[in-house]
């Protein structure tokens, strides 16, 4: 026993003895820190695994589940979406630029590994307060990070969202979500198989960049941290273009067994998962792979991080046509070795055994923690909340004004004009709409993707919150015409080696499990991301959701803009008297408070049928889900997204604050020619929803009225001002 | 009509003007990697957006030493017709096909948006297809789209009519508002003195479908088909 030895690698004392009983004796030091990266909790997910069993991973249209680079789902005419989202959030808050450019090479990697060709980047983004400067450079860099990775890379960043909360000061996020297209037969994996076979490394060289970056994703942020820069990689998207045109040539030849892309971990982790799920052993030397350091001792060439490489498994005698290729794209590819019947990860330096260990017992056996969760004490004090002490008000236009400017509501666009949104020319609806929608070459259909974090709700009620993120994101889809197929999830908590941060990931992934029941959408793909906090202070439990619906036809795709003056206006769904967690309290109470919305899940899965088969049947013209900031940023949205007024009229009764900015779920604005009015609201008659008629869309000016009584009139071009405004007047300056 | 599509490492715009000069236009297009010299047979080359070598020390300045930007600068010589594309136009320039030269924009960021750009001269090879003073809206994708010239040169190149493109407001006004990167004179594309060589910052090749949004880019790509169908045409004749 030595307990000195496991600390240095980031193993407690009862994981070294387990390390030990596995290999039948003390482990030397290239092997122990091949266990210390593979069994950190951010490539082991020794705390999670086990909760993750409850998603509903499967159903007829899955052909990839968790468990590989990325999950595949089916999207007829024998073609497949592959996807996944994956955080970078440690690396972008120490090293923003580079954080963020890498967390998108990353996951682009892991889709083309499977195969596809990358057509779409997401992204999830949380920063703290913008008032401070500090906030505004993260959040300047993070943005430039992605768009400087994803424009070079030539894939269009479609869609994403970002959010704002002192408790992301310290630690933000940065979510990257990376979507394919593959045929069926075209699918890769990455095992291992065939005795005899090539191990070869591709790609860019290796260097000490990214050292232990898996072990640094597992403990909280301190100031010491920010001296750790050699954890964070270096990313060059020119490389990884590179590697990826090479990639998917070299897939058109029979030379590709099996095919992993290093990440975390690097080489370790590619070289001992492929082994495992191929049941056999990898043989390598690391005196064989291409450097551009010297010096390096074999334990860093195994768990450097340097970016846009792969591992491919090649057939025996296929060598020379996969240099022959990396060689017109002017990249290395180097034989480091050859798999092997004995199922060990062999490492050699100049043919001398320097480790060697079952691979299973790296990739598979990490012991499981069972963290303890508990719900914490403060609980019920955050969700209390007394509504009668919050500001009665009576200039309500002014009201929404300011709501439209609050960082969560207001336009993205200084964000989303950084991103080419539009290369490869498929993108039919871009950045800035409830979802982004795509053709899909070789066929006729479209797809229809988003994502969307939940983190204020989450914090209020960690199960509904992250229940929320999976509505709100088929939501999404749904209003563009989408019908919702399969998601991706990500979910940053704190530590959890902290109770109450334990419980609330127990309480989302169970809320998050009962929504894809509900809906029928399962999870194929996913990331958890803990450790996410500085000091005492954990970040909002923030579950994010990406997911993919496909459209019969793209060219019939909804969008949120008001379309015709003339049009009815009606809300899908209920008027309640919820206000908790909503971006109002915070703004008019400076905390998140209050009993978040009660979500009927049933509820929610019939208004969506009623918006789809609405756009399907060619009566609903324009929908728009009711979000962050409520009804009243929703009609705003829509007026100024179609650059048309509405006249709306509300019933009385209601409190003014809760009427226009409570953010229940499950209800979507849509719009109607006045001849298709009787059969929508038949429509929803029959399905049990209920559903109101708001008013008609027309005019110059938003006007909404409550009893008669005019409560709010502005002018679009000034709601879009307010709303356009807030972002590039905070950065700019 | 004969369409050769430079592809260079890192070009990523290759497969939408690709798309639009076959699928959209129904040309004859093919590839051509950095490495070919062969140019015989086409009538028009596209040099694409995207990053080609990484935009690595400026963008376009190693593709300029590329084989097949040897052939290319031979081909435009012999009056063949070539038209660069945001990252393609730095390249142009450059080669020294073209005056001028693209810095960072002026307010430092990337910026994808749809412009409004005034057609300034008509009846060229790349604008048959426009009248003098029409505004198209073209997509935009850009890091280094800020045209900068000297005043000389740009009084020379204002004296012969190779100003193509200026951007401007939804009505046609040339200001500084609507000059989303602070180029000089609000210059987006601009043609050689023989009138066969233009480069644009704006994407003509990303506005062939009115799915995607507009089609305002056929009437620089269709100028391109007009012209040389038009020309093939008679040489057949003769």
């Amino acid at each position: 026993m030595n307990p000195v030895r496991a600390e240095r690698v980031g193993l407690t004392a009862t994981e070294y003895e387990r390390v030990c009983e596995l290999l039948g004796r003390e482990p030397g030091d290239v092997e122990l820190a091949l266990f210390g990266v593979m069994w950190s909790e951010h490539c082991s997910y020794k705390s999670s695994r086990p909760l993750l069993r409850l998603f509903p991973t499967s159903g007829p249209g899955v052909l990839q589940g968790p468990g590989e680079n990325a999950g595949i789902v089916d999207i007829g005419d024998g073609l497949a979406v592959v996807m996944k989202v994956e955080s970078h959030n440690h690396p972008s808050a120490v090293e923003p630029y580079q954080g963020a450019a890498t967390g998108s090479g990353g996951i682009i990697r892991d889709i083309f590994t499977m195969g596809a060709r990358p057509i779409a980047m997401l992204d999830s983004l949380r920063f703290g307060d913008l008032s401070d400067a500090r906030q505004r450079a993260l959040f300047r860099d993070v943005v430039k990070g992605i768009g400087d990775y994803d424009n070079c890379m030539g894939i269009p960043t479609v869609a994403g969202e970002v959010g704002f909360d002192p408790s992301y000061a310290g630690n933000c996020l940065v979510n990257a979500m990376c979507v394919g297209i593959i045929r069926h037969e075209d699918i890769k994996r990455g095992t291992a198989a065939g005795v005899g076979n090539a191990v070869m490394l591709i790609g860019s060289t290796t260097g000490r960049d990214g050292m232990g970056g898996a072990s640094f994703a597992s403990v909280d942020l301190t100031a010491a941290s920010q001296e750790r820069k050699s954890a964070v990689q270096v990313g060059d998207p020119f490389m990884e273009k590179l590697l990826l045109e090479a990639c998917l040539e070299l897939f058109q030849t029979d030379a590709v067994v099996g095919i992993q892309d290093l990440g975390a971990a690097g080489l370790a982790s590619a070289s001992c998962e492929t082994a495992a799920r191929g049941g056999v052993g990898i043989d390598l030397d690391v005196a064989l792979v291409p450097r551009r350091e010297d010096g390096m001792v074999p334990a860093e060439v195994m768990i450097s991080e340097s970016q846009e490489r792969m591992l491919v498994i090649v057939r025996q005698g296929h060598e020379d046509e996969v240099r022959c290729i990396f060689d017109k794209w002017g990249l290395n590819a180097a034989v480091i070795g050859h798999v092997t019947g004995d199922g060990m990860l062999t490492v050699r330096q100049e043919g001398e055994v320097v480790a060697q260990v079952p691979a299973k017992a790296l990739a598979e056996q990490a012991p499981l923690r069972h963290p303890q969760a508990e719900r914490p004490t403060w609980q019920d004090d955050i969700m209390r909340l007394d509504e009668t002490e919050l500001p009665a008000g009576s200039d309500w236009t002014t009201v929404l004004k300011d709501v439209l400017r609050m960082p969560a509501v207001a336009s993205k666009e200084w964000v989303y004009r950084q991103y080419d949104s539009v290369v490869r020319t498929n993108t039919v609806v871009g950045p800035g709409s409830d979802a982004a929608v795509l053709r899909v070459d070789g066929t006729t259909r479209g797809i229809a993707l988003t994502i969307d974090g939940v983190g204020s709700m989450s914090l209020l009620d960690p199960a509904t919150g992250a229940a929320m993120a999976v509505a709100e994101a088929a939501r999404n889809l749904v209003c563009s015409g989408a019908r919702p197929l399969a998601l991706t999830d990500c979910l940053n908590f704190g530590n959890p080696e902290r109770p109450d941060v334990f419980w609330q990931f127990t309480q989302a992934v169970t809320g998050m499990s009962d929504a894809c029941r509900v809906l029928g959408i399962p999870v194929i793909s996913g990331n958890v991301s803990f450790y996410n906090e500085t000091g005492t202070s954990a970040i909002l439990p923030t579950p994010v959701v990406g997911m993919v619906g496909v459209l019969d036809d793209p060219s019939r795709a909804c969008r949120q803009g008001f379309v015709t003056p003339g049009d009815s206006i009606v809300l899908l769904g209920d008027l309640t008297d919820e206000l908790g967690g909503s971006v109002y309290v915070c703004m008019v109470a400076g905390r998140t408070a209050g009993h978040p919305p009660v979500l009927d899940l049933e509820r929610e899965r019939l208004v969506q049928s009623v918006c789809l088969d609405g756009i399907s049947r060619g009566i609903i013209r324009s929908a728009h889900d009711v979000g962050e900031g409520g009804l009243a940023v929703t009609l705003a949205e829509s007026c100024i997204a179609g650059e048309i007024g509405a006249r709306v009229s509300l019933p009385e009764g209601l409190r003014m604050d809760v009427l226009l900015f409570g953010e229940a779920p499950s209800r979507i604005v849509v719009t109607t020619a006045p001849d298709g009015l009787n059969a929508l609201l038949e429509a929803a008659r029959n399905t049990g929803i209920p559903t109101m008629l708001l008013g008609t869309v027309g005019g110059p000016g938003l006007t909404l009225e409550a009893g008669g009584r005019t409560i709010v009139q502005a002018l679009v071009a000034d709601l879009a001002d307010a709303w356009r405004g807030m972002l590039p007047g905070v950065m700019n300056r | 009509m004969r369409v050769a599509v430079a592809v260079f490492p890192g070009s990523n715009c290759d497969v939408d003007a690709y798309r639009a000069m076959s699928a959209v236009l129904g040309q004859k297009v093919d590839y051509l990697w950095h490495r070919e010299t062969n140019l015989s047979g086409f009538d028009c080359v596209i040099l694409p957006g995207g990053f080609s070598y990484g935009d690595y020390l400026r963008p376009g300045a190693i593709a300029r030493f590329s084989p097949l930007m040897a052939s290319i600068v031979r081909f435009a010589r012999e009056g063949g017709l070539v038209i660069g594309i945001c990252n393609g136009f730095q390249l142009l320039t450059e080669a020294g096909l073209l005056p001028g030269a693209l810095l960072r924009n002026r307010d430092l960021m990337f910026i994808c948006d749809t412009v409004c750009v005034r057609v300034e001269r008509a009846g060229t090879a790349f604008t048959s297809r426009c009248e003098a003073g029409q505004v198209l809206r073209l997509p935009i994708a850009h890091g280094d789209g800020n045209y900068s010239v000297d005043a000389a040169t740009l009084a020379v190149m204002e004296q012969k009519d190779q100003i193509l493109l200026r951007y401007c407001s939804a009505d046609g006004v040339v200001d500084d508002k609507h000059n989303p990167n602070g180029s000089c004179a609000n210059i987006a594309g601009i043609v050689n003195e023989r009138g066969n060589v233009v480069g644009m910052m704006p994407h003509p090749e990303r506005a062939a479908e009115s799915l995607l949004g507009g089609t305002d880019g056929l009437a620089i790509l269709g100028s391109l088909v007009d012209y040389c169908t038009q020309r093939n045409h008679e040489s057949c004749a003769c």
